[in-house]
């Protein structure tokens, strides 16, 4: 069974609809009860909800502390490519866009993921955009070879694929993949993406669990804030969290919520998403899903993003650019999108302690996943 | 020595092992480990990086007082933790090692088939071997019977602070054991601890509960008590647990002269 084939849209959006009538006793019945189901879940994000921050937020940070204590991972993106067949309103690297675009050579790739772990990343999420000539499965394994020589955690983030490439990644030293379905609302889907392969809605929305069947373990889900209404999206990604807890047991799941930025298209995002929203969205979802990692970007800015630590967040990306080259030469190719927070990664890491974190570079050790020989040692 | 661990061919005063991960800080770890009195403490592998000059966490762990019990955790099949475990002792390490074979990211359950198997490997190597299991009495005689120094059952989900879930399969696996038992992981506070070792376990190992409480260094030391307690009241033999209270007998009293 999919996940594309049991979620029923029509149904979370009434699902969405009756929590808009949520009472305070409801919403502290939902905190009370071990027992989140969707409907449950749908009052935490009601609106008498939206009332109640203090009290979600202090559910969710005492959910969090008890399942990944005080520590921050901390990861950095490594941008492949800005070459794209794909036009995606909300993109800078939508097709035809007048940006300058790049595809970094397995040399450039080893030079970026040097700077990278010179500056101390052990982590390292690598990003493209959708080319199927510049950017094709074999280069994908390669650069993710390349990468695993030099940090020991290597994740994808990149076009939707198929079982078998997800294996060569797999097999290649990939740990991790990322997809977002960027909206799970059908309608809205095809308005934002107009052009290329991900222009199919269920593909997309099939693929994460590809992944899981091909041993990726660890699989990051996430929905574009501003694109469709949160609410529904944050019910469409939990249904989905747990479709992958029966049908991918041995997957871990990590949860994400990119606010749209200006990017070079200038996409204003229809549905906004404000602070507290954000807030009640990241303390809500911990809540449903205790043991999901929830991953935070650069996108938001540096104030904000200290405030929301406690919240649930378990994993941050620091120092980053989204520009292919953008850490050994910076200038030379277009960026997805504008960081807000642009503080070096010491400046993050001496934040993290000040508040009280750990923060963790190093989580993962490549001989356990590795076919590399000399990992398997004597 | 009076009363010491005897495990691994090694003595240990304590009775009370303590994890490493989930602190905020290397000096709140190294803090809590002191004030533990443990003298083993376990490291996962995957945080160390054993090529590394400095390490963020072995660097506050002085190996002198603490005998570092490396453990396989993000190890998902037998052949991970095998990799795992030679790759630790081919760093340097001691040929210690706890076998955590987890498949299952969310709730963190051991799988029985592959611990075995790799227990079985392990022990073949000159490894000693400390699986980390369900409570599961069967699993933890095979165990036995390929070699294991230890077992080490769990009593609730990590992390999950819930105390002695499992109490009535571990009474079997302590009634049965012939290597040390060893309660791990969901002991949440100091009296969880006491009833395991009241009951006759070996010793117990707590990371969350310490880790995240609001003071680790003084909840450390309130498992040392609890654990010490514990220890004591087991070897004192505890009185009988009576459904109600003894103090009279209202109905054949009046042999013995009782009035009631």
């Amino acid at each position: 069974m999919t996940f594309a084939q049991t979620f029923d849209a029509a149904a979370t959006r009434r699902c969405v609809e009756r929590a808009h009538h949520a009472r305070r006793v409801d919403v502290a019945a939902a905190l009370d009860t071990a027992d989140c189901s969707l409907e449950r879940f749908a009052t935490l994000l009601s609106p008498a909800a939206g009332d109640m921050l203090e009290a979600l937020a202090a559910r969710a940070h005492a959910l969090t502390v008890e399942r990944f204590g005080r520590t921050m991972a901390l990861f950095a993106p490594l941008y492949l490519s800005n070459e794209c067949v794909c036009t995606c309103t909300y993109c800078g690297f939508s097709r035809g866009l007048p940006i300058r675009r790049k595809t970094l050579r397995i040399d450039e790739v080893a030079s970026e993921a040097q700077a990278l772990a010179a500056r101390g990343f052990r982590n390292v999420l690598l990003v493209s955009s959708e080319h199927p000539k510049h950017v094709d499965p074999a280069y994908l394994a390669r650069c993710v070879a390349e990468t695993k020589r030099l940090v020991p955690y290597v994740a994808l983030e990149v076009a939707a694929a198929r079982e078998p490439q997800y294996a060569s990644w797999a097999h290649a030293g990939c740990d991790g993949v990322v997809l977002y379905q960027e909206t799970y609302d059908p309608e809205a889907y095809p308005r934002y993406h107009r052009g290329g392969p991900k222009q199919h809605y269920h593909e997309r929305l099939e693929t994460p669990e590809r992944a899981a069947a091909a041993g990726i373990r660890h699989l990051g889900l996430g929905a574009l804030l501003g694109l469709a209404d949160w609410r529904f999206e944050a019910l469409a990604l939990v249904a989905h969290a747990r479709h992958l807890y029966r049908y991918g047991w041995r997957t871990q799941i990590n949860i994400s919520f990119p606010r749209i930025n200006p990017a070079a298209g200038n996409f204003a995002p229809e549905r906004p998403v404000s602070d507290a929203e954000l807030v009640q969205l990241i303390a809500a979802v911990r809540i449903a899903l205790p043991m999901a990692g929830i991953v935070l970007s650069t996108r938001e800015p540096a104030v904000l993003r200290d405030r929301l630590i406690p919240l649930g967040v378990t994993q941050m990306s620091a120092g980053s650019s989204t520009e292919p080259g953008g850490y050994s030469k910076p200038g030379e190719a277009g960026e997805q999108f504008h960081l807000e927070d642009t503080r070096p990664r010491e400046a993050v890491v001496q934040r993290l302690r000040e508040l009280g974190y750990e923060p963790v570079d190093k989580d993962w050790e490549p001989a356990i996943s590795s076919m590399i020989p000399h990992a398997v040692g004597a | 020595m009076t009363d010491p661990l005897e495990l691994g061919g090694r003595s240990f005063r304590s009775r009370l092992i303590v994890g490493t991960g989930k602190f905020a800080s290397p000096e709140l770890m190294s803090d809590a480990l002191a004030a533990s009195g443990a003298e083993m403490v376990t490291v996962a592998l995957r945080r160390v990086d054993l090529e590394a000059p400095a390490n963020p966490i072995t660097d506050f762990i002085d190996q002198s007082k603490y005998l570092l019990l490396p453990n396989t955790s993000g190890a998902a099949t037998a052949e991970e933790a095998l990799r795992l475990a030679r790759l630790a002792r081919s760093a340097g390490l001691p040929p210690w090692i706890k076998v955590e074979v987890i498949p299952d990211p969310r709730y963190l359950m051991p799988d029985p088939v592959d611990t075995l198997a790799a227990c079985e490997t392990l022990v073949a190597e000159g490894f000693i071997v400390l699986p980390y299991i369900h409570a599961d009495p069967v699993l933890a005689k095979r165990l036995e019977e390929v070699g294991v120094a230890a077992v080490m059952p769990l009593a609730a989900p990590i992390g999950s602070g819930r105390g002695l879930k499992m109490e009535t399969a571990i009474a079997i696996i302590i009634e049965q054991a012939t290597v040390p038992v060893v309660v791990d992981a969901g002991l949440g506070v100091p009296s969880h601890a006491a009833a395991a070792m009241e009951m006759g376990a070996d010793a117990v190992l707590v990371n969350t509960a310490i880790a995240t409480a609001a003071h680790p260094a003084r909840m450390a030391h309130a498992f040392a008590l609890g654990v010490e307690s514990g220890r004591a009241a087991y070897l004192a033999g505890r009185a009988a647990e009576l459904d109600e209270a003894a103090a009279s007998s209202p109905l054949t009293g009046f042999l013995r002269g009782e009035v009631p």
